[in-house]
């Protein structure tokens, strides 16, 4: 997806990095991809990986000091966020680009009746007037199937379950039909059923808004059901990216490969147990990133090259138009080589 | 309601637990009573994992500090090895700490951050073996911290130097210091990334090879819990709804609440996830006020005699 359809968004070689005191941490090297529009790009990452830093850093939200960004571009639509002034950055957030994060009780304002909360970005961007405003927060409440909206739209945060609180911030990201939504561990949160009720919803918005998600978490398995496109995010770097069947199904770099097969197979039973494959060591410190691959230290098919230098990220050879991955080892051929020694 | 395993003398036998915390009303009345647990039981047998799985607020973390008295049922008895544990001295109880641990969710704030993690781990031995000689000690927490897979010299060392999934390992060494013969893990991986939880199983899993170790796994992952548990327990409103061996509960889930939360898993593999998401009509819930007892429907899978709404 995504070669006949405009570019929405356009993510050039991004770098953030956070001032402490053992030094700079350097949370996000060099990160760049597009999104079409319409596409839902899922961006799997552990902590540390910069795939929220790097959101919020080209929404303007990271704090500055101690963040930096130390380099890049991200065009929204042609214009380089990174330089626009507030005000003007201000526009877009929560108007074309809508967001959701994973907390919603403290993204929202507990001081504050929901109404209030989803009617401020519908002045500020749409410009309604109160009544109208008001009009258009219980429909967005109703599409995000809040019951009896109409009543509940001057209660508090505190009044809604943690599920509706994050129907409430949906709403809220979708209250100006953006181009783009993002969503940050938005379901992390909740209990297994209501992340797939929230899921369930976006997918049917997306259908009718026709926006574009960067979907964020660290769980393979929403991934596999929303995104069109993938991205594995590792040490502030993209370690693989392409269409969501190519990555599941061909991974070429072997962290993707080591989370795949860390996770227990929900339809095996006792029988057919085995030992769960671990990835041994742990995440770089990124006060000091390492100067090659970052997961080289944890690659059992690291070669010498990529403790010293980093690989860019490229078609990987044979795989799907597209599918890229940042990698001096060959992946396919390791694992033939395992198929045939067993 | 008695669903007790038939082979094996229990280690830990739970019955008719209940929680209940006074709701004071705003005017300083007597208020109504929240049921956070009510009327649960199960065994769990030596070497076993049962898992506990439910919501948030559907009493399973309520459940694993009631089993292990750090707060003790409203109602019930917990036995353990035949001992109710309600019934003893201070002191006896004391002794029998040695013997029942925790692992929590949360490594970071289990840890005290000006102790050294030797001394951490240390600690049981200063409380419950006060004569253990000092070197005696150290080869004690050297071979702990070596078990759980740490550098020995690391004892050192402070918890700020160590990650997440060390952390938690710190934890794991210290449970397993006085030769415990259970552990309750409440969510011991929900706040690892996901590249180190399987680090963390399997070391519970060799831990339970070697030492027998039983363990309540309290985890809202549905997918590690039937790779490490053998009997599950889902729990609904406070309730048991459904208790069997793991393969049973996910290939033939009765209860209805068991069938809406193993049918929103999602799956690692976007062609199955993508059908399962056009199917996911969600199951309708049942209703709350009608769990009832368990009833056996197949050997050693017990039920939740439900009406659905």
């Amino acid at each position: 997806m995504g070669q006949d359809r405009e570019i929405l968004l356009d993510v050039r070689d991004l770098a953030v990095a956070f001032d402490s005191e053992g030094g700079a941490v350097h949370a996000v090297n060099g990160v760049s991809y597009t999104l079409a529009e319409g596409e839902t790009l899922g961006i799997v990452g552990e902590s540390g990986s910069g795939k929220s830093v790097h959101v919020l850093a080209m929404l303007g939200l990271i704090p500055r000091p101690p963040g930096r960004i130390t380099g890049g571009q991200v065009l929204f639509q042609g214009r380089d966020l990174l330089g626009l002034p507030e005000r003007e950055l201000r526009k877009i957030r929560g108007g074309q680009i809508g967001f959701v994060f994973q907390d919603p009780m403290s993204s929202l304002n507990p001081g504050m009746t929901v109404a209030a909360q989803i009617i401020e970005p519908l002045r500020i961007h749409l410009g309604l007037d109160g009544r109208a405003a008001r009009a258009r927060a219980k429909d967005l409440l109703d599409l995000v199937r809040i019951p009896n909206a109409g009543a509940r739209l001057d209660q508090y945060p505190h009044e809604f379950s943690g599920g509706q609180r994050q129907r409430v911030m949906i709403a809220i990201g979708l209250s100006c039909r953006p181009k783009l939504l993002i969503a940050d561990e938005a379901t992390t949160a909740l209990d297994v059923t209501v992340q797939a009720e929230i899921i369930a919803l976006v997918q049917e918005l997306k259908r009718e808004i026709g926006m574009a998600i960067v979907w964020i978490t660290h769980d393979l398995g929403v991934v596999a059901g929303i995104a069109d496109t993938v991205q594995v995010m590792y040490a502030g770097r993209i370690l693989e990216r392409g269409p969501v069947d190519d990555i599941f199904r061909d991974p070429r770099s072997a962290y993707t490969l080591g989370l795949l097969r860390s996770l227990p197979d929900l339809s095996r039973g006792r029988a057919g147990r085995r030992r769960l494959h671990q990835i041994e060591g742990a995440p770089p410190d990124m006060r000091h990133p390492p100067p090659g691959d970052p997961f080289a230290a944890r690659n059992i098919y690291a070669t010498a090259r990529c403790l010293t230098e980093a690989p860019p990220l490229a078609q990987a050879p044979g795989a799907a138009p597209g599918h890229l991955v940042a990698a001096w080892y060959d992946l396919p051929a390791h694992l033939a080589a395992e198929e045939a020694a067993r | 309601m008695k669903p007790e395993p038939a082979d094996r003398y229990p280690l830990l036998s739970v019955r008719n637990l209940s929680k209940h915390y006074p709701l004071r009303s705003w005017w300083g009345g007597k208020g109504s009573v929240f049921r956070a647990v009510q009327d649960v039981s199960f065994d769990i047998r030596p070497g076993e994992t049962l898992g506990l799985v439910g919501e948030s607020g559907s009493g399973k973390s309520t459940i694993g500090r009631a089993v292990t008295m750090l707060n003790p049922p409203s109602a019930g008895t917990v036995a353990f090895e035949g001992t109710d544990l309600a019934k003893l001295s201070a002191g006896e109880m004391r002794r029998m700490r040695a013997r029942i641990q925790m692992v929590f969710q949360d490594p970071y704030a289990a840890l005290n951050p000006r102790m050294s993690i030797g001394d951490y781990v240390a600690e049981p031995f200063r409380l419950h073996r006060p004569g253990m000689a000092r070197a005696e000690r150290r080869d004690e927490v050297e071979g702990l911290l070596a078990r759980v897979g740490l550098d020995p010299r690391f004892a050192q060392r402070y918890p700020h130097q160590f990650s997440g999934g060390q952390r938690q390992r710190i934890c794991i060494a210290r449970a397993i210091a006085l030769k415990p013969s259970f552990i309750v893990a409440d969510e011991p991986i929900a706040a690892l990334d996901v590249s180190i939880q399987a680090q963390v199983v399997n070391l519970l899993q060799d831990l339970q090879d070697e030492l027998g170790i039983s363990y309540l796994f309290i985890s809202h992952d549905l997918r590690m819990v039937r790779y490490l548990c053998q009997r599950v327990a889902v729990l609904w409103h406070g309730r048991v709804v459904e208790l069997a061996e793991a393969d049973a509960l996910y290939e033939d889930p009765r209860h209805p609440y068991t069938r809406r939360l193993l049918s929103a898993v999602p799956v690692p593999n976007p062609v199955e996830e993508r059908a399962r998401l056009r199917a996911a009509a969600l199951l309708p819930p049942a209703d709350p006020d009608a769990i009832g007892g368990l009833v056996e429907v197949a050997p050693g899978h017990w039920v939740a005699d439900t009406r659905y709404s």
